[in-house]
């Protein structure tokens, strides 16, 4: 009888789970088959195959959208993880100033060591979110708990901070153009080969339900993770480490997303809540699947021409950021 | 039984808890009052293990707080601090759920389920398990975290002013069934409390603290007293007899 009344919360989501996953393969699919260049079904089927076609789905197509996907799940996941770290629903990596720091290691590493194994650049703008990061929960630690909207204000100042260290250098170099490139999310020069550091974020992403219930522990407090003898330290530094590199992949490759993982996170806590073990997978298919989708309608808009993801997702994403303030404040008022 | 010897923390030379050296019985319940800054939650946190003394020791069933592990003291001992996070989305069976991570690591076992189903209805909460926490009322939601606390399972219980936020009736009803849960599981309770009446009432044991300091330990009547709380909490209070409980009346 007890076990009855509990079945359904249980068996509820994972069938809901299974049908996202299905519309998020069927996006994948509609964008594998987007773009200038013809390919046509029947010459990837065909006996023997058109060999310019199949060059074109493995070498263009298909690590497009599996950067998208890779970076959709890995932004999402991030964004979740920090919100529980910081008890907070406005923060991702690009409104605390992760992203900000990630592309000032970046800019670090063209400026001092520029032949430096793109794998290394990672783990360089990774420390410096990382760093970064951890200064800011520091810093928010000292405002009063009750301001929750103050927290992502203090960080997008932060992030304009660093930003505006990071543009100094980058003027004075002459590599705005490719600080513009790491920031603002663009699929299109995704090629086999230049996108393969995302599986490690992704990777990263799945990791990361390993230790679920421990973040979720986290999210209710410090007090309250010590009282179940867990070590609030690890977790907080499991964590940020995971969100670090997140960002950082995504910034070494095709760019991070604004709003992508806090609109991802804030729509599946409303609807299934913040239990990480139901949540996580959840914002993982939903991030996938938001960034697909944005993908999908920037190179269909104007096609031939694509306007980049990061915009579409921007315009789109900080219109239902608005709402979500405003709904908010509504509830509290 | 816990232990408390020679307690003290400071923040910048200034003395919140001072030299404070307790016993805390096995079971029954001890109320820790006095006013406002007398030190009484950072104690209670001290004893949990939530902030490192400055010096002195706590020893719960002969164990140092801070030098044993931390799951280990989570069997024995739970701490329910006050200003939970409300704004977090869990149902309330997943919150009690989490009560028994000490001793599930994350995978309930059947043993697990039954005591989580326990809680659950030790509490009345079998109507609103599959709610979420900001859906209920400041009550039910802290009926939740106690039946959190209870699923625990811990000799030993520490509540950090349970009855805030709660209406009258439902601090009277917290106020009973906490001691239904020491008669019934032989639990020790220890909680910080603002309401000297319900200390009066309800507590084996009180602990009046003053500036840091303990300035009796004992039975209830011998707080109870008017010259006893007027040196406590430095204000008139009336004590009147009312149905065999000694209540205190400040308002006047």
């Amino acid at each position: 009888m007890q076990a009855a009344a509990s079945m359904p919360v249980r068996s509820r989501p994972t069938a809901g789970l299974l049908l996202a996953v299905g519309i998020v393969l069927v996006l994948a699919v509609v964008s594998l088959f987007i773009g200038v260049a013809d390919m046509p079904l029947r010459d990837l089927v065909s006996s023997g195959g058109d060999a310019q076609a199949l060059q074109l789905l493995l070498v263009s197509r298909v690590p497009r959208t599996l950067a998208l996907v890779l970076s959709g799940m890995s932004m999402g996941v991030a964004a979740l993880i920090m919100q529980m770290l910081f008890r907070n629903r406005f923060v991702e990596p690009t409104t605390t100033g992760t992203v900000e720091a990630a592309s000032l290691g970046l800019l670090a590493v063209a400026l001092l060591a520029p032949g430096l194994p793109v794998f290394s650049k990672m783990l360089v703008a990774s420390a410096f979110a990382l760093a970064a990061t951890f200064v800011f929960l520091r810093l928010v630690s000292r405002i009063p708990a009750s301001s929750s909207l103050v927290v992502p204000l203090l960080g997008l100042m932060f992030g304009g901070v660093i930003n505006a260290v990071t543009t100094f250098f980058a003027y004075r170099y002459d590599l705005l153009q490719s600080l513009a490139a790491w920031t603002n999310g663009d699929f299109s020069s995704v090629l086999r080969g230049r996108y393969e550091l995302l599986w490690i974020a992704g990777g990263l992403a799945i990791l990361s339900y390993i230790a679920a219930d421990r973040f979720t522990v986290a999210g209710l407090g410090e007090s309250f993770t010590r009282n179940l003898g867990l070590n609030y330290g690890r977790i907080l530094a499991f964590g940020l480490v995971i969100v670090s590199m997140v960002s950082a992949s995504a910034v070494v490759t095709a760019g991070t997303v604004p709003f992508l993982g806090l609109i991802v996170a804030n729509v599946v806590s409303m609807t299934v809540g913040d239990n990480l073990r139901r949540a996580l997978p959840w914002v993982a298919v939903s991030g996938a699947g938001f960034l697909l989708a944005c993908d999908i309608v920037g190179r269909t808009l104007r096609f031939p021409y694509e306007i980049p993801v990061g915009t579409v997702a921007g315009v789109l994403g900080s219109g239902i950021f608005l709402y979500l303030l405003l709904r908010r404040r509504a509830r509290f008022g | 039984m816990i232990e408390i010897r020679n307690l003290t923390k400071t923040y910048d030379d200034a003395a919140v808890v001072n030299d404070v050296s307790l016993s805390l019985a096995e079971s029954g319940i001890t109320a820790i009052v006095g006013p406002n800054g007398a030190g009484k939650s950072t104690l209670l946190s001290m004893i949990a293990r939530l902030i490192a003394p400055t010096s002195g020791q706590v020893l719960v069933d002969g164990l140092d707080v801070q030098q044993t592990q931390g799951a280990v003291l989570a069997k024995r001992l739970a701490i329910l601090k006050q200003n939970n996070q409300v704004g977090m989305r869990l149902t309330v069976s997943e919150l009690v759920a989490f009560g028994r991570f000490p001793h599930s690591g994350g995978r309930p076992t059947v043993e697990d389920e039954r005591h989580i189903d326990e809680a659950i209805s030790y509490l009345g909460l079998d109507d609103l398990r599959t709610r979420f926490l900001d859906e209920l009322s400041g009550g039910q939601r802290q009926r939740a975290f106690v039946a959190m606390v209870l699923a625990q399972d811990t000799k030993y219980v520490l509540l950090d002013e349970p009855l805030n936020s709660l209406d009258m009736k439902h601090a009277a009803a917290m106020m009973k069934l906490l001691r239904r849960t020491a008669d019934d599981l032989k639990k020790s309770i220890t909680v910080v409390i603002h309401d000297i009446n319900f200390a009066s009432i309800y507590a084996d044991q009180v602990v009046a603290m003053r500036d840091g300091r303990v300035v009796l330990q004992g039975e209830s009547a011998e707080l109870m007293q008017e010259a006893v709380l007027q040196d406590i909490y430095d204000t008139v209070v009336q004590v009147r007899e009312v149905e065999g409980h000694r209540l205190g009346l400040h308002y006047l």
